[in-house]
């Protein structure tokens, strides 16, 4: 006798209970605590943060604790929050001039007002495991390292305003004068789409997705000869003017990292050669996508600035299409689903086209 | 941390949803773009679906969720399941009954009645996205109702195959006007779609559109006069309520070529039984 795939009901609470066991591991090794996760996996944080498009870094922990540490699942459990939040204003844009930075380098001049400040990077740590951090270490036994950073609060002076006093890079007027800026969170994407809406995108767009993209850039799929101008990790303000208040009040600090490329343009009959800008912004040290974003962005205003699209990385329709992984990885996994209907429509016509070529075997 | 609003997504949300709906009703056929929210299920698990019932569902309806045609299949009780319990309304699997059918690939054999408003899950909303894989392009063919190379794909089929070859989504046109992909429901449920009593609401989460066939709207499925549109048929009736002239599911019952051909629509066939039992 034949058993339906009944049952699903069951089957389900069963699966979340058995993911509920997998999740916690062998119940005699101590549960992690969000602390842990966020202080020690810090990384995690701001990725799931990121591309989560929310600033809560317990909140971010948590979801990276559900999720076993499948960050795309975190960013998808994060999005599902924040999807339900009221929008209670915008804030002012960030003033990264303002930035108290924990890290600072340019790649195009040796030095520069503020200096080179290289922060916390794996940049140049051997890669050689360290068998010391498989034990835990009793504390306290890093020493804090002294940091010879400018004043808080002091401004540093950016690259690319150095080079725009000469007038060697475009200069950026804002699209806009006044908000609101488009929100993809709220509104559909629409083709073409406003810069603001594509830094938006490419700010939640996957890490690796954008690296790959940005990567062949550098192949010469769409090169855009880039400079890391300038990156800047650090705690900005976060700024909001209430209508009723009529003035500016700081609500708190982020750590964001920003990445501006500086990027070649030979000019053209009506324009003087000059460099042009690609721009990348994260929320905590997610250097490696700030990068990456910044070559997308530059290549994506190919159009902009008079460049023919021969590569898919400057198609915008297909860049911005397939940036997000909560909704590629959602796409690409419902093929688990069942689809026999559709699969008996084309079983009922493969078989019928069999059988009028003659010779099918049913 | 508080807990969510009634059917999950906020009032804020849901009237905009609404206003999508109502132009997709003003405008048969055509895809409305939405702000479509994360859900907390995955994209490609009915996230448009799940939407627009959210944003229509009231304490007094009552909800029937189907997958392939079933309501006991996994993701169908996840989503009943889903609004169960950020709703709390009454749930069933009784066509009849039901005031908001969502639904993943099929229309029940039961037939509706007006009032009822089936919802239905899609993954592409565009028809022509197969042949042009641009939305700004697709976008214009809609607006100068530039239809034509989907007839030549139709017809490309004739040629190869002597028929059409395509089996689920085949393309109508709505209320005359606008090309239109019936999300994948089996070319089977398409005469369905036409002149339907229930108001059809097509949600499409990842991609952002929500359309609509208002009731007792022309829904034409695409043909040419020497090849008029056929559905499957089944050379044999359901092994289980015998009824026929409905979509067969084919189970494979063991492993030398066993086969059974069973009611898709569950409820369909397990009140059939009821009936030449209770007869």
């Amino acid at each position: 006798m034949y058993v339906a795939v009944k049952g699903g009901e069951r089957a389900i609470d069963s699966a979340h209970r058995l993911l509920a066991q997998e999740r916690r591991g062998n119940p005699s090794v101590p549960e992690l605590s969000l602390a842990q996760i966020e202080q020690q996996l810090a990384l995690a944080v701001d990725r799931v943060m990121t591309e989560g498009s929310l600033y809560d870094r317990a909140l971010a922990a948590l979801a990276v604790k559900q999720s076993r540490g499948d960050l795309i699942e975190a960013i998808f459990l994060l999005r599902a929050y924040r999807t339900t939040l009221p929008r209670l204003g915008v804030s002012l844009p960030l003033d990264t001039d303002a930035m108290v930075v924990g890290r600072r380098i340019s790649a195009i001049f040796k030095d520069l007002p503020g200096g080179q400040i290289l922060g916390p990077t794996f940049d140049y740590t051997h890669r050689l495991l360290d068998f010391d951090l498989a034990e835990a270490r009793r504390e306290p036994e890093i020493a804090p390292e002294e940091s010879d950073g400018p004043d808080e609060g002091g401004s540093l002076p950016r690259v690319m305003d150095l080079l725009d006093r000469e007038g060697l890079i475009e200069s950026e007027p804002p699209e806009r004068e006044d908000p609101p800026v488009g929100d993809l969170t709220r509104e559909p994407l629409t083709i073409p789409a406003g810069r603001d809406v594509r830094l938006q995108n490419l700010a939640r767009g996957d890490e690796g997705f954008l690296l790959a993209m940005g990567y062949a850039t550098q192949r010469g799929y769409g090169r855009n000869h880039p400079f890391a101008g300038e990156i800047r990790q650090g705690e900005v303000a976060v700024t909001v003017a209430p209508e009723e208040l009529g003035f500016p009040i700081e609500i708190g600090t982020i750590t964001v990292t920003e990445c501006q490329m500086v990027n070649q343009f030979k000019g053209s009959a009506t324009a003087p050669a000059q460099f042009t800008r690609g721009y990348g912004l994260v929320f905590g040290g997610a250097e490696r996508k700030a990068m990456a974003m910044a070559l997308v962005d530059r290549a994506l205003r190919g159009r902009e600035l008079g460049e023919e699209p021969r590569s898919p990385t400057q198609d915008e329709e297909f860049v911005l299409s397939h940036s997000d992984n909560v909704e590629s990885s959602g796409f690409v996994q419902h093929l688990k689903l069942p689809h026999y209907v559709d699969f008996q429509s084309e079983l009922v016509l493969v078989r019928d086209l069999r059988a009028a070529h003659g010779g099918g075997s049913a | 941390m508080r807990d969510y609003n009634f059917a999950y997504l906020d009032e804020q949300t849901k009237r905009m949803i609404r206003r999508a709906v109502l132009k997709a009703v003003a405008v048969p056929g055509y895809q409305v773009p939405f702000g479509s929210r994360e859900m907390p299920l995955s994209y490609g698990w009915g996230t448009g679906g799940v939407q627009v019932t959210a944003s229509l569902i009231g304490p007094e309806d009552v909800l029937k969720v189907i997958d392939q045609g079933a309501d006991d299949t996994t993701n169908a009780v996840s989503i009943r399941k889903f609004f169960a319990r950020t709703t709390g309304v009454a749930t069933t699997t009784r066509t009849d009954e039901a005031t908001l059918i969502q639904t993943r690939h099929r229309i029940p054999e039961t037939p509706l009645r007006a009032g009822q408003i089936v919802v239905f899950q899609v993954p592409i909303p565009e028809p022509l996205r197969w042949l042009e894989p641009r939305e700004a392009e697709t976008r214009r063919m809609h607006a100068l109702q530039e239809y034509g190379v989907m007839y030549v794909r139709l017809y490309e089929d004739i040629t190869r195959h002597g028929r059409v070859a395509q089996t689920y989504e085949y393309p109508v046109i709505v209320d005359g006007r606008y090309l239109m992909r019936p999300s994948p429901i089996p070319k089977f449920d398409n005469p369905k779609l036409d002149r339907s009593a229930a108001l059809m609401l097509f949600g499409a989460g990842r991609e952002k559109r929500i359309y609509a066939v208002p009731p007792w709207t022309s829904v034409k499925s695409l043909d040419f006069d020497d090849h008029p549109f056929e559905v499957e048929h089944w050379d044999r009736p359901c092994a289980f309520c015998g009824a026929r002239g409905v979509f067969l599911d084919e189970l494979i019952v063991d492993d030398k070529g066993g086969r059974l051909f069973v009611c898709s629509d569950t409820d369909f066939c397990s009140r059939r039984r009821a009936e030449s039992e209770a007869g």
